[in-house]
């Protein structure tokens, strides 16, 4: 007992290093290892570290002499300097964790990462694999927030029809809706892009968005926080993750699993093919997969992982069944990544969001 | 009576099974290596063939969606290109669009090119490298012909390998299984079918094992053509070794009897001689002792003369030989015995060459010389000549009468003895006619009181072998 608390001690004592670099957007997080310092791991993400810290609190707890620097950026910053890094054969982490799968994606097509191996592959949905270089290590919805308090005469929109029908119907939404903004956004991009090909709601919502004046943000963050307040009514594609943590806390949110079909974004990571310590990256992977990890990630982050996600989310369909889409890691997102088709995707979006003023 | 066979008792071979083993084995192995050589090279083929096509369908479809709009070359990568490239789910995907003036729109600005421009119209697929990994590309060209765009646009789309050598990697993987289980499988039933095949031979085997030692009689075991030669030798030389015996047997038989009678005389007259007091008589009694005596002497050589040559005639190798020697050597021989004085040769000038054993052939002629001595006149000739019918024959003549009738019918015989003559053993002519047999000839008489009697053997001529002729007529 005196040896766990002591280690619990060792993994609580967290150092704080902030520092700008070149861009400025960089925050840099060191947690110094427990004991007599060995082995350095280099995690480079863009989830929050209030999300990642009990993961790295446990692994510290595992794998005490290995001191952990976490780099979070934005993720077209984070994208450029690994691009960047893989491209000069230089070394810039040993894990890169993203939200951009397609990023994530099209960086393994380029050969900058390196085979994980292990356990930890066999178990993973194929969805959640590729190559045997890339896993998925969350289970994170594209879900719709909402003002309880707007709502609380009929009840929430429960799907994309719901929401296309109340933008058709009533004035009552106009610049009342907000998501994100997608040329900002990696995550904002992917789940429109996904959405423009899984059905043929997809012309229908934005033009209803052009109509209502939808408002667009570059972060989940900012979109939850408007629905609080009241300053928006529904959130749409908001990351599931964020949007539960906080519904959790802040009763005046509710959130909804679209009926119609969820998308589902799996984080991905990769072990750089550069990676000083490939190893402790592996592990911390391992540990992001194992029981324990699952138990850090089911709980109050809500990221869940590819492994216990459908059942952790089954019970919020509302009565119905969500119809998850999880979206494969596969070289199939390349394609949103295409500067031409990128370009003619979001010259579409701004000609419907943006209403051309009368 | 040794019956060691040498052939089959020295120098263990190696069984017919563990030949055909060998050699099933063998050739199922050479078989089994050109089928995986076989199937390797099919699933290379097999695997890059099915391959390509994705790789050809996904340009195509990107290919298709280059249009011009607005004075502008569009290209809309449909999704449907890449989900078609991910069914082989490993692979990294490449793609590079280049416009009619060289410049790379969409897609990785360094992917190499095909290293000879192909066709204008036929897609190229080839194999390159890109970014560390070797990758299987086609290069296909679309031409734009509006009027702000005209030229061909290059749509290259490339894959690394990793699918295809799985997909080989298991063709192979199922045909070594096949190749595997079939070999095995047609082994042990070629294994089984030679047991089968080879219990004849057991059947044999056991069928010698379980014969009475004494047993010569011959197998009636059926056995299969292939064995039925080896099943008839064994019968043969069975049946060879069964007349061996029988022979030995009388032989044996028969010289204990007529061995037994003179001795028996012998001993008779000694006890009569102990007791004669007369000094005549005694006499009488001593010149009969030692004419018996000396007719036992010469029984016991010709039974065993007579024994001698009946082993040679199965085991004696023959030889080329002049008879005018045998004649010769045949006289001296008598001569040299006793009680042969006074014998005359006539030997042709030339040459008889015969094919036969020298011994057994001395034999024959020694014992005519005796038998003329014994039952002919004097002059016995020794004669070698030719037949009218171009044969050999040695032939001893005296002046005698010859003999009667019923002699001539049992000439050969053995034991046909003349009861007037207590000194013959009655084996010289057999042996004489023994000899004749197992040289192919024949024992031949003739004469009258007038010109006297002969005896001889006919014997066919040996086969002119230049060389030696010459040798031996220098």
């Amino acid at each position: 007992m005196i040896a766990v608390s002591k280690r619990l001690a060792a993994a609580a004592m967290v150092l704080l290093i902030l520092t700008g670099r070149a861009n400025g957007e960089e925050t840099v997080t060191r947690f110094a290892a427990g004991e007599d310092e060995g082995a350095e791991l280099v995690i480079a993400s863009v989830t929050d570290i209030d999300f990642m810290q009990p993961l790295i609190a446990a692994f510290q707890q595992a794998n005490s002499d290995v001191s952990v620097t976490y780099i979070e950026d934005t993720s077209n910053s984070l994208d450029a300097s690994v691009s960047r890094a893989c491209a000069d054969r230089g070394f810039f982490a040993d894990l890169v964790i993203s939200s951009s799968i397609a990023q994530q994606v099209r960086l393994v097509n380029s050969g900058c990462a390196r085979e994980i191996g292990g356990p930890v592959l066999s178990s993973l949905p194929a969805w959640a694999q590729w190559r045997g270089e890339l896993i998925g290590l969350t289970y994170e919805p594209a879900v719709m927030v909402y003002n309880k308090a707007a709502f609380a005469a009929d009840g929430p929109p429960r799907s994309r029809f719901d929401l296309i029908d109340l933008m058709r119907q009533s004035g009552a939404l106009n610049g009342r809706i907000a998501t994100y903004d997608i040329e900002e956004s990696g995550v904002g991009y992917l789940f429109a892009f996904q959405d423009s090909t899984e059905a043929s709601t997809w012309g229908r919502l934005i033009e209803g968005f052009g109509r209502n004046s939808v408002a667009t943000f570059c972060c989940s963050s900012e979109v939850i926080d408007r629905v609080a307040d009241g300053r928006a009514y529904v959130g749409y594609n908001v990351l599931g993750s964020y949007a539960r943590s906080r519904a959790a806390k802040d009763d005046r949110i509710g959130v909804v699993l679209p009926t119609d079909y969820t998308l589902v974004l799996a984080r991905a990571g990769y072990i750089p093919r550069e990676a000083r310590n490939a190893g402790a990256a592996r592990a911390f992977l391992e540990l992001a997969l194992s029981e324990r990890g699952r138990t850090i990630l089911d709980g109050e982050t809500h990221l869940l992982t590819p492994l216990s996600g459908p059942a952790a989310l089954a019970g919020l369909g509302g009565g119905e069944e969500p119809a998850f889409r999880p979206i494969p890691l596969s070289p199939a997102l390349l394609v949103s990544l295409d500067q031409a088709k990128r370009a003619r995707f979001l010259s579409q979006w701004r000609k419907s969001v943006t209403l051309p003023t009368p | 009576m040794s019956l060691s066979v040498p052939g089959l008792v020295a120098g263990r071979s190696r069984s017919i099974a563990w030949r055909l083993t060998l050699l099933l084995t063998l050739l199922l192995t050479i078989a089994a290596a050109g089928t995986l050589a076989a199937a390797l090279s099919y699933g290379q083929t097999a695997a890059t063939r099915a391959f390509d096509r994705l790789l050809t369908g996904a340009a195509l479809q990107i290919a298709e969606r280059i249009s011009v709009e607005e004075g502008e070359t569009v290209i809309d990568i449909p999704l449907s290109a890449f989900g078609l490239l991910s069914l082989a789910s490993e692979d990294r995907i490449f793609y590079r669009i280049i416009g009619p003036g060289g410049e790379t729109l969409t897609g990785d600005e360094s992917f190499p090119l095909p290293d000879a421009r192909g066709g204008v119209d036929a897609p190229l697929l080839y194999d390159t490298e890109f970014s560390g990994e070797a990758v299987r590309a086609i290069s296909m060209r679309r031409f734009l012909a509006e009027r702000a765009v005209r030229g061909p646009i290059t749509v290259i789309v490339a894959q690394t390998l990793r699918a295809r050598s799985e997909l080989a990697g298991e063709i192979v993987a199922r045909a070594v299984i096949g190749v595997v289980i079939a070999g095995g499988v047609t082994l042990a039933l070629a294994l089984l079918a030679m047991h089968l095949a080879l219990s004849p031979l057991r059947r044999v085997e056991r069928a010698i094992l379980a014969r009475d030692p004494k047993d010569l009689t011959p197998f009636s075991t059926t056995t299969p053509r292939e064995v039925e030669a080896l099943v008839g030798a064994i019968n043969r030389f069975m049946a060879r070794l069964d007349k061996r015996v029988g022979a030995m047997q009388d032989f044996v038989a028969d010289a204990a009897h007529q061995m037994r009678t003179p001795i028996t005389a012998l001993r008779a007259q000694t006890e009569l001689a102990m007791e004669e007091d007369d000094p005549r008589k005694l006499r009488t009694l001593q010149r009969r002792i030692r004419d018996r005596a000396i007719g036992v002497s010469r029984l016991t050589d010709q039974l065993l003369s007579h024994a001698l040559v009946t082993h040679r005639a199965d085991s004696a190798t023959l030889e080329r030989i002049d008879l005018r020697r045998v004649a010769v050597e045949a006289e001296r021989e008598a001569r040299r015995t006793g009680g042969a004085d006074g014998i005359e040769l006539d030997l042709p000038s030339d040459p008889v060459m015969v094919t036969g054993d020298a011994f057994s052939l001395r034999e024959a002629a020694r014992n005519l010389i005796t038998n003329a001595l014994a039952h002919g006149k004097p002059p016995v000739v020794l004669r070698v000549s030719l037949t009218a019918d171009n044969k050999a024959l040695i032939a001893a003549h005296d002046s005698g009468p010859g003999m009667s009738p019923g002699q001539l019918q049992r000439i050969g015989e053995r034991f046909a003895r003349d009861a007037a003559n207590p000194q013959s053993a009655g084996l010289g002519l057999a042996i004489v006619a023994e000899v004749a047999g197992f040289h192919q000839g024949a024992i031949r008489t003739a004469g009258d009181a007038a010109s006297g009697f002969w005896v001889g053997v006919e014997l066919p001529l040996a086969e002119p072998a230049p060389v030696s002729a010459k040798a031996e007529t220098a």
